[in-house]
C-alpha cells in the first residue's frame, strides 16, 4: 500500500520536492504559500538527502539563486505568490534566455498591487504568455488538487530538464491551503556530482575539467544574427513542447450540449456544478486544461461544433477565456464568469449560469462577479 | 647580440597566464579591468584550481569576462551575482566561487544581494572594481562617484545635496561579521599589482577555510569615462580617489 497522508497543498509541494531528489530550495515568505518554506525548514532535508533550503533576502535574490543553482546542473526550486512572482519575473526571463531548468511555484493571490492575500487566478497572462521581457515561454502546470500539487513537482523537474526551460506550477491560495489525502511519490536519490557532469556536462558550469571547452551560462549575445538564430532555436523548442506536452482532463464531453472550461480550483467548482446540472438533465461537459502552456486549443476546438454554448470560469476578470476564444473562434457562443479579489466561484452560481444559458434567459447582471457574453 | 640569443627558456622571468585566453579584450586603453583579469587568471593557475572554479560575471563593462579567462562561468543579471554565488557555493561547497562586479552592479542595483551574501558569510570571493563611474552605458554617475566629479548625469559635478555621498562599500561590508577579509587594492603600478596579486591569492585561499566572505575592492581607472589619457587617469586616481578610498586592508580575520 502506498503511503497516504493528509496534507495542505503547500506542504505536499515541499515534501514532494525532497522526495524527488531536489537539490536546493530558495524562497522568501509570502502569504499564502509560506508553508512551503516553513515545511522545508522543519524537514531540514540537508541532514537526510543533502538538499539545501535557504530563506533568501528577497524574491529577487531567490530567483537569482535559482539561476545560479540551475546553471551548475542542480535541481532547484522556488515558490512565491503573485507580488513575489512579479519580482522574480526578470530572473525568469534570464533563466529562459540562458536555457536553464528549474521549477517555480506560484500560489496565486488577488491583485493588482498588494491586492489581497486571498486566492485568485489572475496571474494567468503573466505566467502563460512569458511575463518578463523578450520572447520566451515557460511550461505551466495547473494542479486542481493536493495530490496534483505533489505529483506535478517531479513532473515539472522532468519537463524542465527535458527541455532546459523553467516550469511553473500555477496554483492558487485555496489549493495551497486546503487539506486532502495524498499518496506520496516514491523517494528518489539526488543526482551525485558525477551524475550531473555525465548528464549535463555539455552545458552546466561545474568547473572546467581538462578535455572540454569552458561552459558559459549566459543569455547575452550581442551579434544580431546569432541572437536571432538563438531566438529561432527557443521558438522551435516551444513548438516542440506544444507538440509533445499538452495535458488536459476531459469529463463527460461525449454527449455534452454545453461545455465548461476551467482550470485549478475553478475546475473543481465547475465539476460540482456540472454534476448538479446533469442531475437536472442539462448535459454539461468539462475540459480542465492541466498545461496552460502549451494550451489544449485543439481539445476545445474539437468539441465546439457539438455544443450550444461554452462557459469559461476563472478567478480573474477574464484571462484564460482569451485562449478559449482562440479555440472557439466565434463558432458557438462563449460566456465568461469570473470572481476576483479573493472571492470564489460557487457551484450554485455556475449551475445557475449554465441553466440560464440552456434556457436562453442569460443576463450577465444577475450573477455576482464578472460576467460577459465574451464572444457571440 | 641577436634577439634569438635572448629569447630562451632559461631567460624567461614572466609569461602570460595559460588561463588568459588569446581573444583581444574589448576594454578601452588604460582601463584597469584587463590587469585585474590577468591577476585572477594567474591566481587560479598558481593555485591549480581551474577545474574547481566557477566565476560569475556582472552586467557592465566586465560582462564579457567569460571571454577572457578559461574557466566555467555564469553571467548574472545586473547586481545579482552574489545571489548566484550563494547558491552555487551552497550546492558545491568544495568549489571556488567568485563574483566580478563593477560599482554600478555591486554598489547601486546590487546592494541588497552583496550585503546579504556577505552577512551570511558565504565562502565566496567578491571582486569589486570601483572606477567611480558607469563605463558601459557611457559615463553616468555611480554611487562611488566623487563629490564634484563631472559625469554624464552630473554635468555640474556630483553634489551630495542632490545625489548623496560617495559610498564606501568596503568599509560597510567590513562591519559584517560574515566577512573574514576586506581589502582595497589598485593596479596602477607594478608594486600595487604585486600587492593586489597577494590579496587575490589570500582571498581565494580563504575559501578553503570556510570562515566567511572575502572581499577585494579595486580602486580603478576609467580613462574613457573620465575623459582623460591613461596616464592622467592614473594620476587623477591617486590624487582624488585614494583620499576617499585609501588602499590597504580594512579587515583581516583570516589568521
Amino acid at each position: 500500500m502506498a503511503e497516504k497522508i493528509l496534507l495542505k497543498g503547500n506542504e505536499a509541494i515541499a515534501i514532494a520536492a525532497v522526495r524527488c531528489g531536489c537539490d536546493g530550495y530558495f524562497g522568501y515568505p509570502i502569504t499564502p504559500q509560506s508553508e512551503i518554506l516553513e515545511t522545508l525548514s522543519e524537514m531540514n532535508p540537508e541532514k537526510d538527502t543533502g538538499m539545501i533550503v535557504l530563506q533568501a533576502e528577497s524574491e529577487v535574490a531567490a530567483i537569482n539563486m535559482l539561476y545560479g543553482g540551475a546553471g551548475c546542473g542542480k535541481k532547484v526550486m522556488t515558490s512565491s505568490s503573485s507580488p513575489g512572482i512579479s519580482l522574480m519575473t526578470e530572473g525568469i526571463s534570464y533563466i529562459a534566455g540562458a536555457e536553464l531548468p528549474c521549477v517555480i511555484v506560484d500560489v496565486m493571490r488577488g491583485g493588482p498591487g498588494l491586492g489581497t492575500i486571498q486566492p485568485a487566478q489572475s496571474d494567468y497572462f503573466q505566467i502563460t504568455k512569458g511575463g518578463g521581457h523578450g520572447d520566451y515561454r515557460t511550461i505551466v502546470l495547473a494542479p486542481a488538487s493536493v495530490q496534483e500539487m505533489n505529483d506535478f513537482v517531479e513532473l515539472s523537474f522532468d519537463l524542465a530538464f527535458k527541455y532546459r526551460t523553467p516550469v511553473v506550477i500555477l496554483s492558487d491560495g485555496v489549493i495551497g491551503q486546503m487539506m486532502e489525502k495524498v499518496e506520496l511519490s516514491p523517494i528518489k536519490p539526488r543526482w551525485t556530482d558525477e551524475e550531473i557532469v555525465k548528464l549535463h556536462g555539455s552545458w552546466a558550469a561545474t568547473g572546467k575539467t581538462s578535455g572540454r571547452k569552458r561552459n558559459i551560462v549566459t543569455s547575452l549575445d550581442l551579434d544580431p544574427h546569432r541572437q536571432e538564430m538563438f531566438n529561432a532555436k527557443l521558438q522551435s523548442k516551444y513548438r516542440e513542447i506544444e507538440r509533445n506536452e499538452i495535458r488536459y482532463k476531459s469529463l463527460l464531453c461525449d454527449d455534452a450540449e454545453y461545455l465548461v472550461v476551467a482550470y485549478g480550483l475553478s475546475a473543481r467548482v465547475s465539476q460540482k456544478a456540472m454534476e448538479l446540472a446533469r442531475d437536472e438533465g442539462i448535459k454539461v461537459g468539462l475540459i480542465r486544461p492541466v498545461t496552460l502552456f502549451p494550451y489544449p486549443y485543439e481539445a476545445i476546438e474539437a468539441i465546439v461544433p457539438r455544443v450550444k454554448g461554452i462557459l469559461t470560469v476563472e478567478m480573474s476578470a477574464g484571462q484564460m477565456v482569451e485562449d478559449v476564444s482562440l479555440a472557439v473562434r466565434g463558432k458557438t457562443p462563449l460566456y465568461f464568469h469570473g470572481r476576483t479579489g479573493g472571492m470564489l466561484p460557487s457551484p450554485e452560481d455556475v449551475l445557475a449560469l449554465i441553466r440560464s444559458i440552456a434556457n436562453e434567459t442569460y443576463n450577465p447582471d444577475s450573477f455576482p462577479g464578472h460576467n460577459r457574453l465574451w464572444l457571440r | 647580440m641577436n634577439i634569438s640569443d635572448i629569447i630562451k627558456p632559461e631567460n624567461k622571468v614572466y609569461g602570460k597566464s595559460r588561463l588568459l585566453l588569446d581573444k583581444e579584450m574589448h576594454f578601452c586603453p588604460g582601463c584597469s579591468h584587463g590587469t585585474i583579469h590577468k591577476i585572477i587568471a594567474e591566481t587560479i593557475e598558481e593555485l591549480a584550481i581551474q577545474e574547481q572554479v566557477i566565476g560569475i560575471s556582472p552586467v557592465g563593462c566586465a560582462v564579457l569576462a567569460y571571454d577572457y579567462i578559461d574557466i566555467d562561468w555564469q553571467e548574472a543579471a545586473h547586481g545579482r551575482a552574489p545571489a548566484l554565488a550563494t547558491a552555487i557555493k551552497r550546492l558545491y561547497p568544495d568549489k571556488y566561487v567568485f563574483t566580478y562586479q563593477g560599482d554600478g552592479d555591486l554598489a547601486s542595483i546590487g546592494t541588497g544581494e552583496i550585503i546579504h551574501t556577505c552577512n551570511r558569510g558565504d565562502n565566496v570571493t567578491v571582486i569589486f572594481v570601483n572606477n567611480a563611474i558607469y563605463g558601459m552605458t557611457g559615463g553616468q554617475m555611480a554611487p562611488t562617484t566623487l563629490e564634484g566629479m563631472k559625469t554624464a548625469t552630473t554635468p555640474e559635478g556630483r553634489s551630495h545635496i542632490s545625489s548623496g555621498f560617495p559610498m564606501k562599500i568596503t568599509e560597510m561590508i567590513a562591519l559584517l561579521p560574515g566577512v573574514v577579509y576586506a581589502t582595497r587594492q589598485s593596479v596602477d603600478t607594478p608594486a600595487a599589482e604585486r600587492k593586489a596579486k597577494k590579496a587575490m591569492m589570500k582571498a581565494f585561499k580563504s575559501q578553503t577555510l570556510k570562515k566567511g566572505t572575502s572581499f577585494i575592492e579595486f580602486v580603478a581607472t576609467c580613462s574613457s569615462g573620465w575623459k582623460m589619457s591613461p596616464t592622467d587617469a592614473n594620476i587623477w586616481m591617486k590624487e582624488n580617489m585614494f583620499p576617499i578610498y585609501p588602499p590597504g586592508d580594512v579587515k583581516d580575520e583570516i589568521d
